[in-house]
């Protein structure tokens, strides 16, 4: 199981004091190496539950398990430690840091992983994603296509068992929608990691053979129903 | 990639401003070493073994003002020991060489102090380790000068160059009728011997104006040896005789004033006594200054101490405050730094949300911003230190002739030492608050803002 998740309550404080739940999910689970489609609305909760997977967040209550660890558990710096090596994420903005080169981009995600670098391997990744000539481009010099190319080769970098992709085409011209799609699809094969991408698209979640919609399971007023209780 | 890698990266991003950032603290620690090396400068010249000299001996009087005169040529001289003492400090088993200086007078041109002395001045080295190095040759006649460095190059003068010299110093204005000859240069020493013109003792005594009246030179003896009538005795004898010849001369006609005879040592001054004791015998040096100073109307000082006391007094509390004043212009580019950082912060908020994502901790990224701030501090003050120490080489040639401070451009003082500590520290305290800034980032808002 790459993915499990358990009785998940997320709430916020709003400035007058009162909560605002997000997310009440009682079970989700992906298989090793699963692709699934989530679509959501505008302010659903999806970026939440992004952030709370790849533990950028923590639930008000549940398990996060990934890889077998419940991230929810841990100690911020593990939980830090653990995203850097476990779980990759490609946000709908790219996220590329400018100051880098494409390639500095990809090991600079391999440096907080505490696993040291491995530069042949980033440069076979950015290969492996058609940039293998743009090595030491910034950032600035890169199309968008290019750039959220990048993006996905750093994701892989620290070989994770998890992808969290944020809708990662949105920002791409239609010609490289297909491609990075593709890209995304057929890297997570190849190296057997799960795929939870978040989309609008349902042109691009018709391409997956699981298609989850937030609404169905989530169910934030669970949160109120069990302060109440 | 290491933080500095990373917080190097950073600073590149944003270079014009980096770099300038790291400028206004390049320029505070290069005022620093400048402060140093002129203050080092003035240290070397006044404090440390400017002369290879263990005593100096002279009337009683101002210790400072004996050194100065003495060593440095910037006081008149207090007054004069009688060159028979001279004789008898020559004969202490403790003093290995003893050398007289007479001085008064001034060149017309120039006004560079004129010493009267012997070629054993110039055998002896001038600085622990430095001997002089002349350019020419040995002075035998009675007019011929050897001059120093900067005495050449102001006045243009050369071997073979002729001048007069006034009587008792430029306010007299009393022109003395001889021409002297330039027969040697001096190398640059760095020291006072730079701006002085030396002639032969022997020529110094004939010059007119230069013998004291018979009864003066009496009084003087008789108050010098005070304590001592055996030596008065032999002084007395030798004031008799010349009085005799003086006397026998004036009756045969003869023109006082331009009759160079041999002066007797009785009726001759010197105005200080450069003492080398036994180096193998440091103690020397203790008891002879004790014993000069009981005896005779002589005080022997150390040649270090008084300028010592001087520049420790004066001239520390003033390269105190210059370098306050340097750390102040450090510390406020620091603060340059802290602003400069700081205002940065919002920008890179999302920068700092995206690492975080990536995996890096708040350890991470409070050390990434704690290098660039080190990084800044550090690259600016190695800036500074490069800039000033380069500007004191390109500045020294000037200094030392404006000056006459022999200047080592490179020499590093203690005090730099401290200062890349110093700065680390700095960059600790202006870095602290951006970096808990970068610590404390809601990974979360900075991603969706």
């Amino acid at each position: 199981m790459s993915l499990l998740l358990e009785r998940i309550r997320k709430s916020y404080r709003e400035p007058g004091g009162r909560r605002l739940p997000v997310l009440g999910i009682d079970h989700f689970v992906m298989k090793q190496g699963e692709q699934v489609a989530l679509i959501g609305a505008s302010g659903g909760g999806k970026t939440t539950l992004l952030n709370i997977i790849s533990g950028i967040l923590t639930p008000d209550s549940g398990k996060v398990v990934v890889d077998g660890h419940n991230i929810a558990a841990m100690q911020e710096v593990v939980r830090d430690r653990f995203r850097a090596s476990k779980i990759g994420i490609v946000f709908q903005t790219f996220n590329l840091l400018p100051a880098f080169s494409a390639l500095e981009n990809v090991l600079l995600g391999m440096s907080f992983s505490g696993r040291g670098v491995d530069r042949a391997f980033a440069k076979q990744l950015l290969e492996r994603v058609g940039l293998g000539h743009r090595l030491n481009h910034s950032p600035q010099k890169l199309s968008v296509g290019e750039q959220q190319r990048v993006a996905v080769a750093r994701s892989l970098a620290n070989k994770p068992v998890l992808l969290l992709a944020d809708e990662p085409t949105a920002n791409v011209d239609p010609a490289n929608q297909q491609l990075i799609l593709d890209l995304i699809r057929e890297t997570c094969r190849d190296h057997n990691v799960s795929l939870l991408m978040v989309t609008h698209s349902s042109e691009v979640a018709a391409t997956f053979s699981r298609v989850d919609t937030l609404k169905d399971f989530n169910r934030p007023e669970l949160c109120l129903q069990e302060q109440s209780a | 990639m290491n933080l500095f890698t990373i917080a190097w990266k950073s600073l590149k991003q944003r270079f014009l401003s980096s770099l300038l950032t790291a400028l206004s603290i390049g320029l505070g620690v290069m005022l620093m070493v400048l402060v140093l090396v002129m203050f080092g400068a003035v240290d070397s010249a006044f404090t440390q073994r400017s002369i290879a000299y263990d005593l100096i001996v002279g009337p009683k009087g101002s210790d400072l003002q004996l050194v100065l005169s003495a060593v440095y040529r910037m006081q008149p001289p207090i007054e004069n020991l009688p060159y028979l003492y001279l004789e008898q400090l020559k004969n202490d088993r403790r003093v290995i060489s003893a050398v007289p200086l007479a001085f008064g007078d001034v060149t017309q041109e120039g006004s560079f102090p004129i010493i009267g002395t012997i070629p054993e001045y110039f055998e002896n080295e001038y600085m622990p380790g430095h001997a002089f190095r002349i350019r020419g040759k040995r002075i035998n006649g009675q007019l011929d000068t050897i001059i120093g460095y900067e005495v050449a190059r102001q006045n243009g003068w050369d071997i073979g160059s002729t001048f007069t010299i006034v009587h008792g110093g430029a306010e007299s204005g009393h022109v003395h009728d001889e021409k002297f000859v330039v027969v040697a240069v001096l190398a640059p020493t760095g020291t006072a011997n730079d701006r002085t013109v030396f002639l032969n003792l022997e020529g110094f005594y004939a010059l007119a104006g230069h013998s004291k009246p018979v009864k003066e030179v009496e009084q003087r003896l008789r108050d010098f040896y005070a304590a001592d009538p055996e030596r008065l005795a032999t002084a007395m004898e030798q004031i008799e005789a010349f009085k005799k010849i003086e006397a026998e001369e004036a009756g045969a006609g003869h023109d006082h004033a331009h009759h160079h005879h041999t002066t007797p040592d009785a009726m001759k001054e010197v105005t200080a006594i450069l003492i080398r004791t036994r180096p193998d015998t440091p103690f020397d040096a203790f008891s002879l200054a004790a014993e000069l100073q009981k005896g005779y109307q002589a005080m022997a000082v150390n040649p270090v101490k008084p300028i010592q006391k001087l520049v420790t007094g004066l001239l520390g509390n003033i390269q105190k405050a210059l370098v306050a004043l340097t750390a102040i212009i450090i510390l406020v580019s620091g603060v340059g730094i802290f602003v400069s950082i700081y205002n940065s912060m919002s920008d890179r908020r999302r920068e700092i949300g995206i690492m975080r994502a990536l995996g890096a901790g708040r350890m991470h990224v409070f050390g990434i911003i704690l290098a660039e701030s080190t990084l800044l501090c550090i690259g600016g003050g190695l800036l500074g230190w490069i800039i000033g120490h380069s500007l004191a080489v390109a500045s020294a040639p000037w200094l030392i002739r404006q000056t006459g401070l022999l200047i080592n451009p490179w020499a590093v003082n203690p005090w730099e030492a401290t200062l890349f500590p110093v700065l680390v520290g700095l960059a600790a305290l202006v870095g602290f608050l951006p970096a808990m800034t970068a610590y404390r980032t809601n990974v979360a808002d900075a991603l969706s803002s």
